[in-house]
């Protein structure tokens, strides 16, 4: 009679249920599901090595990333390539410098406008889009009619017209490329609010009495974060491969410095005469790169999107 | 032995214009009539039923009651004394004293947050000056006085089913230690088995501490159980007031004759045909001229389609109705 | 004679933590021209077992037994020859009337659609079938209204136009899953008139699928009570709400307000419906019931009865 007890109380299909569940956040919730998925996890792993290289690799390099090696100059195209021997394990440039110091200064500047301007963009694009949706009225008006503007804008001239004024450093880089991408985020950050502010929960914040900031910040941005996540996460190799195209294009980063785009730019250049190596290791950072970072978006995708969750 | 009401509302209106359907940016936009001059008395301890359906602006006069929505004309009058909804001294009054719960339970709770929290947010708001202890042991008593079980504290709610959810939404408002708590529909959203322990609770907590209602719902049958008085409402407007049993044995106004007769009864034997309405509800944008419901109205005659009728008190309750002229 | 016939359906459905029971050995039948009632809560499997009658379950469900519908096993049958079976025969009316209709298209068009792919019919011959049946649902002004998309009309309106597509190939079976849980009780009495109406004129049976006993007492001969994927009483309406003889069914029915009873005292059914991912050895009400004995949560009790069906171990005479 003791087990008809039991089964009485009203807790008792509840105790059943807790067995099955443990109690998990939403971010633990994610974490589990992100590490299960297996091409995400390769892919922040090569980034990882990509970014080891990048910190670390300039202290394993024979020589500077200016300096030219007088010996080979000349005969790039015989001696220049990629040996374990002298030292130039990426080989030399058309100009005599080493190719291996020249990618790990590439790839600290690629990655640094990526990841720099990748993140400031949608910070600031998606504050003020949750500006726009939480007030909307007049200042979401204002705010949508400087978007309509901002990106009809052609990003390539606004490019050589700043640097024109300005100069062309990796920081005029990185600034110029948070001016022409600071709508990233805006509207999916503004849908956002604009939903979860109709929600009940909120509601019951303002019965509170609470301020808009601590709504925001309390009820709002925890609940939207998620997209945040996502959207830095698509932004980053979008930024990567914006900067890596103006320096193709020869409107980006500019000699001495360098970036994987304008390594490639230059390898490009030099392929007809037989040096593939000076395309070939910028351009398979590149890629590994980009590859590894959309994985790794796909992979958040999956593990934050409610609509994936029961 | 007169009580002064806990709640007095006067020719309480709530106008909404419609943005997104302007033709250009200075147009002036579509606005929707959803509360047209609402006004009733709520004593301390009662409960007020209302009900209506979808679109006739229910939810939208607790919502502005409670500070929700933004008043068009009229006032609310608290413990005697007029509702400044622009001031932040009043409102902190009004929220004191007013909390809502909700329709949709498990919206109605942050998913990012823990029950805990949850609860414990409105005792740091409104109590501000207790120690961390007192806190603690006031979300403690509040779980166990609507039923929740302590050790599940630290879950999210998506692990809660809607009935329970629905009770930690009660413990929530009932947190900041309200005199009067908002319900919106606070059980069409259940299953029937759960509904009944819902209302219950809420019944309960009502003669322990001497809470005040309004409960709205479009199911008569459970604003009958649940309340005192009620209220009909059709189009924004007042149709009929009165009390329950009277709304329910002695309908007045042809709209609540009709709503009553559309309730299905859990009986086959039943021989309470359907008294069946032509015609759908009218547009927002335009209400019609005269009686809000003369489009519709079986007993309509001469007149209803240009004299809006006053509301009035008779023997029974109060009606908005030519007939009873 | 015997339309449908559903016999030890049992629908589960695989998921990341393991399998969802939501319909266990599930055994009725319905006559021709017959209106049964099907009445649960959230979670019973009400839905799913008209979804699995239509082969419209979803991809993680597994379906084992038999839905013989005029002889034929509709379990595990092609595409295409259920396609055939779907709306020429057994039609299905939804909660949202939105989810059956195509937001972009005029419901001339959506309606013609059908009556072409199933009937073969076209041009005026079509535009003659569609308006009568329009008419047939009420819709006023149908001729003018043709071209009309499905947002221009209200929810009942919308009702009446999938109930009118429903129709249109006259099909022996109606599948009505909660058909007026969206719309008010004004319009859920309109729409439940029509249906009779529909029901007395071309005899089609209807299965009504509900939470509501309310509608189930005023339309249904037939009721049948799920709870958590399992039958727990069927029997003639008038039968069951006079003497309901389940204690589940009991607790059903006093939980809900009777707006007609003076001093009636709402009794609510204490728990919460069980998990279901769990596979349980006996009364899957057991653990929310008051009259619950051992035998109950160790021995899984058999549908028993003549017309009055029952599935407890317990004689009604017992029951509190």
């Amino acid at each position: 009679m003791n087990l008809r007890r039991l089964m009485n109380q009203p807790d008792f299909t509840q105790a059943v249920a807790e067995e099955m569940l443990t109690s998990r956040s939403f971010w633990a919730d994610a974490r589990r599901r992100f590490l299960k998925n297996k091409m995400a996890v390769i892919g922040v792993f090569f980034v990882g090595l990509i970014f080891l290289f990048a910190i670390f690799g300039g202290l394993f390099a024979q020589y500077s990333n200016e300096e030219i090696d007088w010996s080979l100059l000349g005969n790039v195209k015989e001696q220049g390539g990629p040996s374990l021997s002298n030292g130039h394990w990426f080989g030399v440039d058309e100009l005599g410098r080493d190719l291996y110091a020249r990618v790990v200064q590439g790839s600290r500047v690629s990655l640094m406008v990526g990841f720099i301007a990748g993140t400031v963009a949608v910070l600031v694009g998606s504050t003020i889009g949750a500006f726009a949706g939480y007030y909307g009225g007049r200042l979401d008006q204002v705010i949508m009619a400087a978007y309509n503007i901002t990106i009809s804008i052609p990003y390539i001239i606004f490019f050589v017209v700043w640097q024109a004024f300005f100069g062309r450093s990796v920081e005029q880089m990185i600034i110029v490329m948070i001016i022409i991408n600071w709508t990233a985020g805006l509207l999916i950050a503004r849908g956002q609010v604009m939903a979860l502010k109709n929600r009940e929960f909120v509601d019951a914040a303002r019965m509170l009495g609470l301020s808009d900031a601590r709504i925001i910040l309390k009820h709002i941005l925890p609940n939207m974060l998620w997209v945040i996540v996502i959207y830095t996460s698509i932004a980053i190799p979008d930024m990567i491969m914006t900067e890596s195209l103006v320096s193709f294009l020869g409107v980006g980063i500019q000699e001495p410095a360098t970036s994987w785009g304008a390594l490639i730019s230059e390898g490009a250049s030099t392929m007809t005469f037989g040096t593939l190596w000076h395309l070939t290791f910028p351009a398979a950072f590149f890629a590994v790169n980009q590859v590894s970072l959309y994985y790794i978006g796909d992979g958040l995708r999956d593990a934050l999107d409610p609509k994936e969750r029961k | 032995m007169t009580r002064s009401p806990l709640l007095s509302v006067r020719d309480l209106e709530v106008k909404f214009p419609l943005v997104h359907t302007k033709a250009w940016p200075w147009s002036k936009p579509d606005v929707v009539h959803a509360v047209n001059g609402v006004s009733f008395d709520l004593p301390t301890g009662k409960t007020l039923g209302i009900v209506g359906e979808s679109g006739c602006g229910k939810s939208t006069l607790i919502r502005a009651i409670a500070g929700l929505e933004t008043l068009s004309n009229g006032t609310v009058n608290l413990l005697g004394k007029q509702v400044d909804f622009a001031d932040k001294a009043d409102r902190l009054r009004l929220r004191q004293n007013v909390q809502m719960i909700f329709q949709d339970p498990v919206a109605s709770l942050n998913p990012r947050m823990t029950i805990r929290e949850i609860i414990a947010e409105p005792i740091n708001v409104f109590f501000p000056d207790l120690d961390k202890d007192t806190q603690r042991v006031r979300v403690s008593d509040l779980l166990d006085r609507v039923g929740i079980a302590e050790r599940n504290a630290n879950r999210y709610p998506h692990e809660f089913s809607g009935g329970q959810c629905q009770r930690i939404g009660i413990a929530r408002a009932l947190g900041a230690g309200p005199k009067l708590l908002l319900c919106d529909e606070p059980v069409s959203a259940l299953d029937v088995s759960i509904q009944a322990q819902v209302i219950s609770l809420l019944q309960d907590l009502q003669k322990e501490i001497d809470l005040t209602l309004i409960f709205v719902a479009h199911d008569l049958g459970v604003v009958r159980h649940i309340s005192d008085d009620v209220l009909v409402m059709y189009l924004g407007g007042m149709m009929e007031m009165a009390p329950s049993s009277d709304v329910i044995k002695n309908p007045q106004h042809p709209y609540t004759k009709a709503l009553l007769s559309a309730v299905p009864i859990p009986d086959p034997t039943a021989k309470i045909r359907p008294e069946i309405l032509i015609g759908d509800l009218p547009s927002p944008l335009s209400l019609p001229q005269g009686c809000l419901f003369n489009t519709r109205c079986p007993k309509a005659f001469e007149g209803c389609d240009t004299i809006r009728p006053e509301f009035t008190r008779n023997a029974i309750g109060s009606v908005a109705c030519r007939l009873f002229d | 004679m015997t339309l449908l016939s559903v016999q030890d359906l049992s629908i589960r459905f695989k998921t990341p933590d393991g399998y969802v029971h939501a319909v266990n050995n599930v055994s009725f039948d319905i006559d021709a021209g017959e209106k049964l009632a099907i009445v649960g809560e959230s979670g019973s499997g009400k839905s799913q077992i008209a979804l699995s009658v239509l082969g419209l379950q979803a991809r993680n469900a597994e379906v084992t037994g038999r839905v013989l519908f005029n002889g034929e096993n509709l379990v595990g049958m092609s595409q295409p020859t259920l396609n055939k079976i779907r709306a020429r025969e057994i039609a299905m009316i939804f909660q949202d009337p939105m989810s059956s209709l195509n937001p972009y298209m005029p419901i001339e068009r959506q309606l013609n659609e059908s009556l072409e792919l199933h009937e073969g019919l076209k041009g005026t011959a079509a535009r003659q079938r569609v308006l009568e049946m329009l008419d047939a649902v009420q819709i006023p002004d149908a001729k003018n209204r043709l071209r009309s998309y499905p947002h221009e009309f209200s929810g009942g309106m919308r009702q009446r136009i999938v109930i009118a597509m429903a129709l249109l190939c006259n099909p022996k079976l109606i599948l009505a899953d909660e058909p007026t849980t969206a719309l008010d009780v004004t319009v859920q009495a309109q729409i439940m008139q029509l249906l009779e109406d529909i029901q007395k004129e071309h005899g089609t049976a209807i299965v009504l699928i509900t939470h509501d006993l309310g509608v189930v007492a005023g339309f249904c001969e037939e009721t049948l009570v799920l709870y958590s994927g399992k039958i727990m009483e069927r029997a003639p309406s008038s039968s069951i709400f006079a003497a309901p003889s389940h204690p589940y069914t009991r607790g059903l029915m006093r939980a809900v307000p009777n707006i007609h009873d003076d001093n009636a005292t709402l009794f609510a059914i204490p728990g919460q419906p069980p998990n279901q991912m769990l596979q349980i050895n006996g009364c899957p009400f057991a653990p929310r019931c008051t009259d619950a004995i051992e035998s109950c949560v160790n021995t899984i009790p058999d549908l028993v009865g003549t017309t009055h069906k029952r599935a407890c171990h317990r004689p009604a005479e017992d029951l509190s």
